[in-house]
């Protein structure tokens, strides 16, 4: 079926021009493993031949990465972290720096790009069930880097200064209010003060430049590490591993370098021809990648009538602001109607009892008269829920396959529903509250939590595909 | 299945198509053009004159003027008080505090303030545009104005004697099929200037300010333009590559 590609000639150093260069790798490789480095991670890494759109987004979100931290370098010699000249100083980056409008717009640029490639890398795992078995804790891994991100992004916001990262951070924070017992000592030992103020931005630089960098660079460490001892998985979400040739390397494997070394060279182009028409063209991206009210300096006493996240925290703002106190009895029936659906369907008893003790405690704390929590306490669960909820994929899909294209009708709807549930909670997000938007972001919650919390009955319901044996071209 | 997707994922779009429209303030269109160096440096001179005593942009140095075609005699003459320097920051000589007990409040920087005034309803440059045109004379003020694009604002019409003075009167206008009143700015005493000509200076200034807010604006397009040709070059190459490296994987 397929022609088994040649494997490139690997460099030896042979030949008399090459002679130094030789030497000098064999210094190294007496001292330090780079070959092997080399070889098992690029040049005798196989992947999967039949890589498709989808698979561009991890190297491009590496290369976001790279752009982050060297434009943050930059900036970093100039700005200032202090209430009295933070936002002097952004703006001192902006006209005085030389090129430094250049480095600021490749920041601000890269951070909604980063949540670009983020969402779509991961929308590639849905697509394609990489988070399957043996690939759990690569998708773990991700999830903390996700997670790490926000917390990154999060922190990075308030540093400007403007208005909307002011009263961003103090709307986030204050949520931490709503915690019972601990939260108001909690929000204000998180702020170093009763209000967001110079303290706060002080620590928010630190954990931006310092704490949470050194975070995400160990995770994408791991995230590589353990994608390269499994494999990559591949649109067909068939493993190639099984069909080997006679030198042990996957027939339908094709090392790393050159060929996607070459290809994701493609991607790597047409992404930053993207990005700099961003950068150069339209750095605010009409107000969604940088905020018009940002442009006006942090005013403790000016509430800005609108306060709405940047566009990538927006659909968990909605399930924040779709929780209220009307919206309780709904949430409470969603939860019971949960409960006992495990206990008709388990078939172990253990999992039954679990399902219904801990619905009866989360729907007493819902409606329980005087035992139930504020509406805003849930609101803060159910928005750390619906992110933590993707840890969940690799145990929450039954279905006998892995990959979309062999998944049946359900599981490609049940997909579709929740991308544009996405974006319309993220729409809302943005907005300002109104009635008809709280309805939909309430209707939207539930079908995001659906999503994933029926999946292991519907992904079993499903009528799969026969899977090939081996990748189709 | 597929069509059923479809139907299912229009259906569900619905919601932002049918509440994305709300009723925002309109405004007019500012009708200003960034490569027009006789209108920014207009601009600069009115900015200078009528914005400057009150309010700082405190974040643009006046050497930046060079930018829009002014050179350091140009504008040590015509735009700077004596003992500010050329690249001296544009800083208001009004104390905070006084101008503060003056009108309620201390005057913002206007550095990027046609950065900050962008909203769905327009740009910076059309609300400042329309703003600086919508004063209006109203007893009940402490300045004496109002404003209707930003009601109760503690500034006074500064370009006053430019414009004249215009009031909130009623006005007829046709409705759906029957005749409504309306309030609608009418001009009640002429200023200097006619209003087309007036119109002309605040699109003018409006220019500058627009400059003011991001003066490396016209350097990042000239070299993005340069960016993407050297990338869309650079696409034909790796594409090659890739091609070439490619024609043996089946």
């Amino acid at each position: 079926m397929a022609a088994k590609p040649k494997v490139p000639v690997e460099f030896t150093g042979a030949g008399p021009l090459n002679a130094p260069i030789s030497g000098v790798l064999t210094w190294v490789d007496q001292r330090f493993p780079l070959m092997s480095l080399w070889r098992d991670h690029l040049s005798q890494y196989y992947a999967p031949k039949n890589f498709n759109f989808w698979y561009f987004f991890g190297g491009l979100a590496l290369l976001v990465l790279v752009i982050q931290i060297l434009t943050g370098i930059f900036l970093v010699m100039h700005y200032k972290p202090s209430a009295a000249d933070a936002f002097a100083s952004v703006e001192y980056i902006m006209r005085d720096v030389p090129a430094g409008w250049f480095i600021r717009y490749m920041h601000s640029t890269g951070a909604s790009a980063f949540f670009i490639v983020v969402y779509l890398h991961m929308f590639r795992g849905l697509l394609y069930g990489s988070y399957r078995q043996p690939r759990e804790l690569i998708w773990i891994f991700g999830m903390l880097i996700y997670l790490s991100l926000m917390a990154e992004a999060f922190f990075g916001y308030l540093l400007p200064w403007g208005q909307m990262s002011y009263w961003g951070a103090q709307v986030i924070v204050n949520l931490f209010n709503a915690l019972p017992v601990i939260g108001p000592d909690l929000s204000t030992w998180i702020r170093g003060d009763f209000v967001i103020s110079d303290a706060t931005l002080n620590r928010f630089f630190a954990f931006h430049v310092i704490a949470l960098p050194l975070a995400l660079l160990g995770l994408v460490a791991a995230h590589i590490m353990a994608l390269h001892e499994v494999g990559s998985n591949n649109p067909d979400g068939v493993e190639i591993k099984q069909h080997l040739d006679a030198d042990g390397h996957p027939l339908d494997g094709i090392p790393f370098h050159p060929y996607y070394t070459v290809k994701d060279l493609v991607g790597v182009v047409v992404f930053l021809f993207l990005f700099f028409g961003v950068v150069f063209f339209m750095p605010e991206m009409g107000g969604y990648f940088l905020e018009y009210n940002n442009f006006i300096p942090a005013d403790s006493l000016k509430t800005p009538p609108h306060i709405a996240p940047v566009w990538y925290f927006t659909p968990y703002y909605s399930i924040l602001r779709a929780i209220t106190e009307d919206f309780m009895l709904w949430l409470a029936l969603g939860v019971a109607a949960y409960a006992i659906l495990i206990w008709l369907t388990a078939r172990c008893q253990m999992v039954k009892y679990a399902g219904l003790v801990l619905g009866i405690i989360v729907v007493t704390l819902m409606k329980g008269g005087p035992l139930a929590l504020e509406a805003k306490v849930w609101g803060v669960v159910m928005m750390g829920a619906a992110t933590l909820v993707f840890f969940l994929m690799p145990w929450l899909d039954r279905s006998p396959v892995k990959s979309i294209r062999y998944k049946g009708p359900i599981y490609r709807t049940a997909l579709s529903i929740f991308v544009v549930v996405f974006i319309v909670l993220g729409y809302y997000g943005t907005q300002t509250v109104t009635p008809a938007g709280t309805l939909i972001s309430q209707i939207g919650t539930l079908i995001y939590f659906a999503f994933f919390l029926l999946m292991p009955w519907y992904s079993v319901m499903d009528k799969t595909l026969p899977v090939p044996d081996r990748v189709t071209s | 299945m597929n069509k059923f997707r479809i139907l299912v994922v229009s259906l569900l779009l619905v919601p932002i198509l049918a509440f994305a429209s709300s009723d925002h303030l309109k405004l007019d269109r500012a009708p200003i053009d960034e490569h027009d160096q006789s209108s920014l440096q207009r601009g600069a001179k009115y900015f200078v004159n009528y914005c400057l005593n009150c309010h700082s942009a405190s974040y643009m140095r006046f050497n930046r003027l060079h930018d829009i075609g002014l050179t350091d005699e140009q504008i040590l003459q015509n735009l700077v008080f004596t003992g500010v320097k050329v690249g001296d920051l544009m800083k208001s000589s009004m104390d905070p505090k006084e101008s503060k007990a003056w009108f309620g409040a201390t005057p913002p920087d206007l550095s990027v303030i046609a950065r900050a005034r962008a909203s769905e309803a327009g740009t910076g440059a059309d609300w400042l545009y329309t703003y600086l045109r919508s004063f209006y004379r109203d007893a009940e003020r402490p300045s004496g104005w109002n404003n209707t694009v930003y009601p109760n604002v503690g500034m006074p019409h500064a370009l006053w004697e430019l414009q004249g003075e215009q009031v909130l009167a009623e006005h007829k206008v046709r409705g759906d099929g029957y005749m409504k009143t309306e309030l609608a700015l009418k001009l009640d005493q002429p200023g200097l200037l006619k209003p087309a000509a007036y119109d002309q200076v605040v699109a003018d200034l409006v220019n500058f300010m627009t400059f003011m807010a991001e003066p490396a604006r016209n350097d990042r397009k000239q070299i993005g333009i340069i960016v993407l040709m050297l990338l869309g070059l650079l696409f034909i190459l790796v594409y090659s590559l890739k091609k070439e490296y490619w024609k043996d994987v089946h």
